[in-house]
């Protein structure tokens, strides 16, 4: 009987009822609700946003809840979607300085205009378990007391602001301030310009590039890291349509922004003195903004003129294997058939074998 | 295409025209084989992609059609099923498929494979044109590890998935090498390969995706079909075009090009053969899949080309 791959369809049909059965779960258990986990599970929904290239909060709980809270499936139902959006424009540059902060911390200076600001972090929680959320109803939630004094509208970095002694590199636009690269519309090419890498890291895969970056402290990379600023709240986004001739705001964002500032020799055109490391997320993501901007220094080695001796230095190896969808893709594609191949392979053995056989015959 | 004048932001499930918004929407489509679901879907532009990525993608086959066997880079999107899947080849057959087309989908030379019956749905909902198992009967052809058996004719289109479209990419890791390399002409990597084989084993030992000179200047991966089918990519009358959406690159044969499978002229180029025909249809000539039939390990050897099996044991009816 001839039967190993008929039925394809049959099977999937059943695949399809399976899953959605698996997905529910205790049907006696209520129903998620996309408000739960866009309300509850901030995070989850943030990481599906960033490394799925899409701003929509409603659509990244959908995703999850898909995808029964597997982020990378996540990541990819709604990369799959954007593919169908129309495009209507650009935004103008967000300004982070006018960013509306909520946490705000330097790990380089001890002072900073506008304080250090520890807004709603896991830092000092001491992560003991907490088992008064075990149940539902556990809502006794204290007001947090209010700053001492606001902070101001704008908030320039702290870098620049303390960088009277000109130690600190600039951070100055590329030569012609070219318009970066799109690449969700434009296939990544090498040599990649510093907008285009870090277009690439954005929406990189958090777990790539936190391994990245760790491995960069650990001696693959010599990068001598300090923290300038880290900065978390919401921005403006605004729009200028050719035929207004002026920006409209449309909307704000949730923005994680980390500035390192590395230890640097010096070259021959170039005096000793700190130069930087970038990171920009999308939501609440220091860990990713921090490890974006480890890895963003480490691949400006060959415009530094140091050696790009570690994976974390060398743009190929790093951005050509950031993007989980790719990955994630790659890997499992493994599980397709590949009976043609394998029957080749088999073919070829067999005689590779036959060959080997005799050898040790003759001998 | 949909248009849309106004620049307002909308949350993605109160979209105006928005699936979630018009009734109850199965990602899945376990209906899509009904015309009412057929209608359902009509929010997806026909194939899926927007006019502008298909023009784009037709853009980059014409480049490629123009240099035989050079890897055009394109914007490749992200398309509901995963990279590495066949989401070059879908991107092809989406820019190219009109609504007159004939379209056959098949993997390791079967249209029941799973993967093949997948991509054939999605074709089946997004654009909702005629679908055949016969070679023959096909205007377009999408394929995964297999060129069928049935002669190509001249008029037909074969795309082919291609995981890595680089032949030089397991001797090089670099892109940015590579692509020197053949700016150059600089294939002697490949040739060491294959020379070393031959020191070594007596033979050349690449069985699939076997490396091709296109047009006697650009090498050019075949995708992992045997090296089997590689002959029948040499002054094949349809077009052929190859499609990597992971690696964002697209190439192709056009017809009546020389394509040289490479070979010394001591060792010459050879292919596949069986001391056995297929089990089902008696075929000497075709491609044999090894089917293990028992915990005993007993063997079948049938077609890998299902419609050219199927076809041979109904004619001899
Ligand atoms: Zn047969």
């Amino acid at each position: 009987m001839y039967v190993a791959v008929k039925g394809g369809e049959t099977a999937i049909l059943n695949s399809y009822r399976l899953l959605a059965r698996a997905r529910r779960g205790d049907a006696a258990v209520p129903e998620l609700s996309l408000a739960q986990i866009k309300g509850q599970l901030r995070h989850a929904v943030d990481r599906v946003m960033q490394e799925g290239s899409l701003f929509d909060p409603e659509l990244a709980a959908l995703a999850l809840k898909q995808a029964a809270g597997d982020t990378q499936e996540a990541v990819f139902l709604l990369r799959a979607f954007r593919t169908t959006l129309p495009r209507f424009g650009y935004s103008v540059p967000l300004d982070t300085a006018a960013m509306r902060v909520r946490r705000r911390v330097s790990g380089t200076f001890k002072d900073v205009p506008g304080g250090q600001v520890l807004g709603p972090t896991a830092d000092y929680t001491q992560r003991l378990l907490d088992f008064s959320l075990a149940g539902t109803g556990s809502a006794n939630l204290e007001e947090p007391t209010a700053l001492a004094e606001p902070l101001p509208e704008r908030l320039p970095c702290v870098l620049d602001v303390l960088n009277r002694e000109g130690l600190i590199e600039p951070e100055t636009p590329p030569p012609g301030d070219p318009a970066p690269t799109d690449l969700t519309r434009e296939p990544l090419m090498f040599p990649a310009a510093r907008a285009t890498r870090l277009q690439n890291l954005a929406r990189g895969d958090e777990g790539w590039l936190l391994g990245l970056a760790y491995s960069t402290q650990r001696g693959y990379a010599e990068s001598h890291p300090f923290a300038g600023e880290i900065r978390m709240g919401e921005v403006t986004v605004s729009i200028a349509p050719e035929e207004l001739g002026f920006a409209v705001d449309i909307g704000e964002i949730t923005l994680t922004e980390c500035q390192m500032i590395n230890q640097f020799a010096g070259n021959g055109s170039a005096p000793p003195q700190f130069t930087r490391g970038y990171g920009l997320v999308v939501g609440e993501a220091e860990r990713k903004a921090m490890a974006m901007a480890l890895v963003d220094r480490s691949l400006r080695a060959p415009e530094l003129g140091e050696t790009a001796h570690a994976p974390a230095q060398q743009a190929e190896f790093v951005l050509c294997h950031s993007d989980n969808v790719e990955a994630s893709g790659f890997v499992q594609h493994l599980k397709l058939p590949h009976y043609v191949d394998f029957q080749a392979e088999l073919s070829l053995l067999r005689t590779l074998r036959a060959g080997f056989d005799a050898k040790g015959d003759a001998q | 295409m949909k248009h849309s004048t106004s620049c307002k932001p909308q949350t993605g499930l109160h979209r105006e025209g928005g699936r979630a918004a018009t009734g109850p929407y199965s990602p899945y489509g376990e209906e899509a084989h009904s015309d009412a679901d057929k209608a359902s879907n009509w929010r997806y532009n026909f194939g899926y992609l927007d006019e502008n990525t298909k023009r784009m993608l037709r853009r980059g086959l014409l480049k490629a059609v123009a240099i035989p066997g050079y890897q055009v880079p394109f914007g490749s999107r992200e398309m509901p099923l995963p990279y590495g899947w066949g989401t070059g080849g879908i991107q092809l057959t989406a820019s190219l498929i009109g609504r007159q087309d004939v379209l056959k989908v098949i993997d390791q030379g079967a249209d029941d494979t799973t993967n093949a019956v997948n991509i054939r749905r999605f074709f089946g909902r997004v654009c909702g044109v005629d679908t055949t198992e016969k070679s023959a009967d096909a205007t377009l052809i999408q394929t995964r590890h297999r060129i069928p058996e049935t002669p190509l004719k001249a008029g037909q289109i074969v795309v082919f998935q291609v995981p890595e479209p680089e032949p030089l990419r397991l001797l090089e890791a670099s892109e940015v090498e590579t692509r020197k390399l053949h700016a150059h002409q600089e294939y002697g990597l490949m040739h060491v390969k294959l020379y070393e084989d031959i020191a070594r084993f007596g033979h050349i030992a690449t069985s699939y995706d076997y490396p091709v000179r296109v047009n006697g200047r650009y090498l050019a991966s075949p995708s992992p079909i045997p090296k089997f089918d590689n002959p029948k990519l040499h002054q094949s009358p349809a077009l052929l075009l190859f499609g990597a959406g992971r690696e964002k690159r697209l190439y192709a044969i056009p017809p009546y090009t020389d394509v040289d499978s490479l070979a010394f002229d001591d060792h010459p180029f050879e292919i596949q053969a069986w001391d056995t025909s297929c089990a089902l249809c008696g075929s000497h000539d075709s491609y044999l899949d090894e089917i293990v039939t028992d915990d005993a390990g007993s063997r079948m050897f049938v077609c890998s080309d299902t419609d050219y099996c199927t076809s041979r044991r109904e004619d001899a009816r």
